[in-house]
């Protein structure tokens, strides 16, 4: 096992150098910062001074091993725009979108969950027929539409929920959440809620399918035969064999959380990192972009070594190639 | 044990909530459309930041609404000679921590500027070359080695920081350890992407804004910047899209205001190379440039229907444009106006210039980088293609956009033919003239946006004249001048002028500004 | 020998009996058993009909349409905005109004559909073969190969759809084909991941070791046996990534960087009429949004069908 995670995690470290290059080059071909930067009516001088100060004026290959240097010293580059250190900006922003995309999750599984165990035990009934409808309607519909959707009703129409923004911060264990005041929770709430909505249909997909499949299965009839009651059925036998896909699936799907909150923080102006991303790519911000794409690759590359453990204690049958190659 | 933990935590979100609730009649909550990059006055010269440096940093002479010059920190300033001018500044002012302000300041000021390591865009072409000496502490004479009758303007975009913070790097600015000031508001809490928070500064010389407390969210997506204003979470937004003034008007609750603003939208077509890229005959063939042809460039703008652009893409927030600058600002023509649309008159220009067939091409634009940009272009190609000229549009995010406009694979603007911008920074009107008509030279500082290469001597001498001309009333002219000679030339084809639009709960009164910021001091409780 | 794909778990012994369904005989092809039981579920039909219309619009659109929304010179900024049941000045009546250029949202959102479903299609398609090869492969051969492969997976899911479809069309440039090369680029690794997963278990399963020790190909258990097994969560994934790749496709019109304002898809016009939202002027976004859900509603229909006909142990 302890091979095996650190084979992962010097693979990992070739993974972050790889997307690294590619995203380093990348923007690069998008276009030169510089233009982004200046003021229209600096003089050549100028925006020639502006690139220097940047290192703008240097090859790409020249400012890439510029950065490489920096990068083995622990510097990542500061940003263009802010002229602060790259990974501080994130970081400032990471908790903010750590709680959204968390919130989301929870969502997803326990409106989720229910939902789609129901459907599946009960398929013909009217209520699992109006869950897959909605959960239908879910994945249908793409998420800045329905984020507008939810603030037009829930904030314009109803005032019930803020529109944008977050709530009041407090600072608990040093991470900054807004988790801690009923007025954080209004405020996270419809965001949590648009960005959720596509993962809970999954989830309700996933689940359903898992249980009309496992209630079929030979142990389950057993089990049944055997006259255990059917919350123990449930509880139990079903639950523990539908988790596997469902893990497996969310603990992608956290990343993917954490990627689209690009289009729910837009919307709802919450202040996190994906906002800070959408404005680095449309400022030319490399360093913020590259930064970031660092913290979102050691993130993912962790989150998918824990749902690969998970997936092999959950199901023994899986073995861990990689501790053999 | 989890039902205590949850009680432990209703009590602190009722704890919390509680005093999350200070909606008092002195607070307001502003949701911008743009952020600030930096606190650091002398970081970035960008309006977002430029207008929160005003209320918190202040300048020597600033702009009223409508970009009329009006005192600041200086009280007074006057034209010694040609080269001197001398600034009386304010007495009795001090800095948010109570030091007074006097010219050792300003000479401090002036030596951050062109030293702020790392700075996107330095504010150091507005300081550049000018000697301050200090008469009294309170007086001071400014030297400059040319001519510049546009120094108060210039000293619009320099704001003041006390002597004692000096050598402050960004980062210190940006922790707040050196927001001292001299402006109307003091900074009390800074969240990057976020939020600013602001407090009256009860000691500023001027009349005292009537918000005590005021929080500035950033709110980029304008559907959401809207629905902010209408589910009451801000109490004003700047920059209303087009598409919701309608119903914004029809609010009871709510109230908008608007001013023709100094933001002109225009073409520039290439007028350097033959054959101009992105543009051919009908079958593809190449063709020379039809834009070296004036008639072609008159016809062009006589096939846009401005008046139908301003109805129906726009929602009226515009106004068809016949110059660089509406006619109100300094500078402006008087006998420029908007060209009249008349397809049979494009037309018939197109067959004397030698192109009755028409011809074909693909015009530019930023996406999203101006109000309603794809819609106007889309607009546009619709009206030349009736016009003979078979027009396809690209639009690009602004990031590609600007840096192929500037500088393609060959080091030369890229496209033939496109849609842009432009604000006079200075609000008056030899700042277009300087940077977009006159003849690109790079070393000297003209022609800096010039990417389609006009060139015209007789626009360059009249433009030379009138920006060393102290007199303001001669000056003027000069440039009124200038103006004529570059339109009846067709330098570049203006569409409109933006209309800065900003809305608010009923009861608050918001001066709008033709240069497009938000200030908190011309926000009023009726 | 039958050619059901395999599902018993107790090694090869029999094939459960399927209570629900009555004796299929035994020259029936699993295409027409397939088909017999897609046919049982009306909702399924319904989604199919609807499918059908949706596509049989799409393709007839040139010629039941008022305007080519693409010709410039037959839309009009003068329409723009007109509400449903307008007459254009054109000389047609625009039943579902204009949007905010003039162009008729009947024939835009027809054509649209022509443009969204080929995206969406054809992005599918390639990507999840893309993805099926690799996860089976990696499942399968193991050792090096499967590292590596899963290495690039793991490359590719590390960095989030929306972020490498987004710098990718951004360096790219606009349009159809930029697209759908993005999209492929951010959806094949779902499949490789889920089948190389699903595949993984599979293959430890008694059934293969004995068709190995057999002596069957490896290519012959690969694709008779292992990959139809793996067939149910490739078409749950295809029925939520087409729906994905179309709503990712308008997602990244709205960040500005789809497809060319000047052809739109379905995304495209509902992110032009996001703006238009909060106006009153609901038909610019509701109708293409209205046109997109129907697709993909249609879609999920009958894909929810199929995966329960293909996988034998669902049978009722």
């Amino acid at each position: 096992m302890l091979a095996f995670i650190l084979r992962r995690l010097g693979q990992a470290l070739l993974v972050i150098g790889a997307m690294v290059v590619i995203v380093f080059f990348g923007v690069n071909v998008i276009g030169d910062p510089v233009w982004m930067l200046i003021s229209p009516e600096m003089d050549q001088n100028a925006i020639e001074a502006t690139k220097v100060a940047l290192g703008l004026d240097k090859p790409i290959w020249e400012q890439f091993l510029y950065f490489v240097w920096g990068a083995a010293q622990g510097d990542m580059g500061r940003s263009f725009v802010h002229g602060e250190p790259a990974i501080k900006l994130i970081l400032s922003r990471m908790p903010a979108t750590m709680e959204l995309a968390l919130v989301a999750l929870l969502m997803a599984v326990f409106i989720g969950l229910p939902l789609g165990v129901y459907a599946g035990l009960k398929p013909d009934s009217r209520i699992s027929k109006a869950i897959m409808a909605i959960s239908i309607l879910g994945f249908s519909l793409p998420t800045f539409w329905v984020g507008l959707m939810l603030i037009m009703f829930f904030s314009v129409m109803l005032g019930w929920l803020p529109a944008t923004g977050r709530g009041d911060v407090v600072r608990v264990l040093g991470i900054e959440t807004s988790l801690f005041s009923w007025n954080g929770w209004t405020y996270i709430a419809l965001p949590a809620l648009n960005l959720a909505l596509l993962k809970i249909s999954l989830v309700i997909r996933l689940a359903r399918a898992g249980v009309r499949e496992a209630a079929l299965m030979d142990y389950v009839k057993f089990a049944r035969a055997k006259g255990l009651s059917q919350t123990r059925i449930v509880g139990v036998h079903i639950l523990k064999n539908i988790m596997i896909p469902i893990v497996t699936v969310l603990g992608l799907e956290f990343g993917s959380l954490v990627a689209f909150s690009v289009v729910t923080e837009t919307i709802f102006a919450w202040p996190g990192m994906g906002k800070l991303l959408l404005e680095a790519i449309q400022r030319l911000d490399r360093p913020v972009i590259v930064a970031y794409v660092m913290v979102v690759v050691v993130l993912f590359v962790a989150i998918n070594l824990v749902v690969d453990v998970m997936y092999s204690i959950l199901d023994p049958r899986v073995r861990l190639t990689e501790a053999r190659a | 044990m989890r039902s205590s933990v949850a009680r432990l935590a209703f009590a602190a979100a009722v704890a919390l909530g509680a005093a999350a609730m200070p909606a008092k009649a002195q607070d307001l909550v502003v949701g911008l459309s743009a952020e600030p990059s930096s606190l650091d006055p002398h970081f970035h010269n960008l309006a977002p930041n430029n207008q929160l440096s005003a209320h918190i940093f202040g300048h020597l002479v600033m702009r009223s609404s409508d970009q009329t010059l009006i005192p600041g920190l200086a009280e007074s300033w006057r034209v010694v000679d040609a080269l001197n001018w001398e600034f009386k500044l304010r007495k009795g002012v001090t800095f948010h921590d109570g030091t007074p302000f006097t010219v050792d300041d300003v000479i401090a000021t002036f030596e951050r500027v062109p030293n702020v390591p790392r700075s996107p865009a330095n504010f150091s072409s507005y300081t550049r070359g000018r000697q301050i000496t200090k008469i009294d502490d309170h007086t001071m004479r400014i030297t400059t080695g040319v001519p510049s009758p546009l120094l108060p303007n210039d000293f619009t975009a320099v704001a003041i920081i006390p002597k004692g913070v000096k050598d402050a790097t960004t980062e210190d600015f940006n922790a707040r350890r050196t927001t001292n000031g001299a402006g109307p508001y003091r900074i009390l809490e800074y969240v990057q992407g976020d939020r600013i928070v602001l407090e009256r500064n009860e000691a500023w010389w001027g009349q005292k804004p009537h918000y005590k407390r005021v929080t500035l969210r950033v709110i980029r997506s304008e559907p959401s910047r809207v629905a902010a204003l209408l589910a009451g979470d801000v109490d004003v937004i700047e920059a209303v899209p087009t598409t919701d003034v309608a119903r914004l008007k029809a609010d009871q609750r709510l109230s908008v205001f608007e001013a023709t603003g100094s933001r002109l939208i225009y073409f520039k077509m290439e007028m350097n190379r033959s054959p101009a890229p992105f543009v051919t005959a009908k079958d593809g063939s190449r063709i020379d440039n039809p834009f070296l042809d004036r008639r072609v460039r008159l016809a062009l703008s006589k096939a846009i229907n401005r008046e139908a652009i301003v109805a129906r893409i726009m929602d009226g927030a515009a106004r068809p444009a016949g110059q660089f600058v509406p006619d109100f600002i300094f500078g402006a023509s008087p006998r420029l106006k908007p060209e009249r649309f008349d397809l049979d008159g494009a037309r018939k220009l197109l067959a004397e210039a030698g192109l009755p067939n028409g011809f074909k091409m693909t015009i530019f634009g930023p996406n999203g980088r101006y109000v309603n940009d794809t819609k106007v272009l889309e607009a546009i190609a619709q009206m030349y293609t009736r016009a003979g000229v078979e027009t396809s549009i690209e639009t690009l995010p602004p990031a590609n956009f600007f840096s192929r406009a500037s500088q393609g694979a060959d080091g030369w603007p890229e496209f033939g033919m496109y849609l842009t911008g432009w604000g006079s920074s200075t609000g008056e009107g030899s700042d277009p003239l300087r940077n977009i008509a006159a003849t690109f030279d790079a070393a000297n500082g003209f022609g800096q946006s010039n990417r389609s290469r006009y060139s015209n001597p007789k626009v360059d001498e009249s433009l030379k004249k009138a920006i060393a001309t102290m007199d303001d009333k001669e000056r003027a002219k000069l440039l009124a001048e200038t103006n004529d000679v570059a339109f009846a030339d067709q330098a570049i084809i203006p569409i409109h002028y933006q209309v800065n639009i900003w809305a608010a709960k009923k009861g608050i009164t918001v001066t709008p500004r033709v240069d497009e910021w938000t200030l908190l001091t011309g926000i009023w409780k009726q | 020998m039958t050619d059901i794909p395999h599902g018993s778990r107790q090694g090869g012994q029999e094939i459960p009996a399927s209570p629900g369904l009555p004796a299929i005989p035994k020259e029936e092809t699993p295409f027409t058993q397939f088909r017999k039981a897609f046919f049982d579920d009306k909702v399924a039909v319904a989604g199919l009909v609807m499918f059908s219309v949706i596509v049989a619009l799409a393709v007839l659109a040139p010629f039941i349409t008022p305007q080519n929304p693409y010709d410039l010179r037959s839309v009009d900024i003068m329409d723009s905005r007109l509400s449903p049941g307008s007459q254009a000045g054109e000389g047609f009546t625009a039943w579902l109004g204009t949007d905010g250029v003039g162009r008729d949202l009947y024939s835009g959102i027809l054509y649209g559909l022509r443009i969204s479903l080929m995206v969406g299609a054809l992005s599918g398609l390639i990507a999840a073969s893309i993805g099926m090869a690799v996860g089976l492969t990696a499942a399968y051969a193991g050792g090096r190969i499967e590292t590596i492969l899963m290495r690039i997976v793991d490359l590719q899911l590390s960095l989030p759809a929306v972020l490498i479809a987004l710098i990718l069309v951004a360096a790219l440039g606009k349009g159809v084909d930029k697209i759908i090369f993005a999209l492929v680029v951010v959806q094949w690794a779902y499949y490789a991941r889920t089948v190389r997963g699903t595949a993984l278990v599979e293959r430890r399963k008694e059934y293969v070791e004995a068709a190995q020790s057999l002596g069957l190909s490896n290519a012959r258990v690969v694709f008779r046996h292992i990959m139809p097994n793996c067939m149910a969560p490739v078409i749950v994934i295809i029925t939520v990534q087409t729906a994905h790749a179309i709503a990712l496709e308008a997602t990244l019109s709205f960040l500005g960087v789809g497809l060319p304002q000047t052809e739109p898809s379905l995304g495209v016009l509902i992110a032009n009429g996001f703006q238009y939202m909060l106006s009153g002027k609901y038909w610019i976004s509701f109708f293409p949004g209205l046109a997109l859900l129907l697709t993909i509603v249609s879609i999920n229909l009958m894909g929810d069908r199929i995966r329960d006909v293909l996988n034998p142990r669902l049978e009722k």
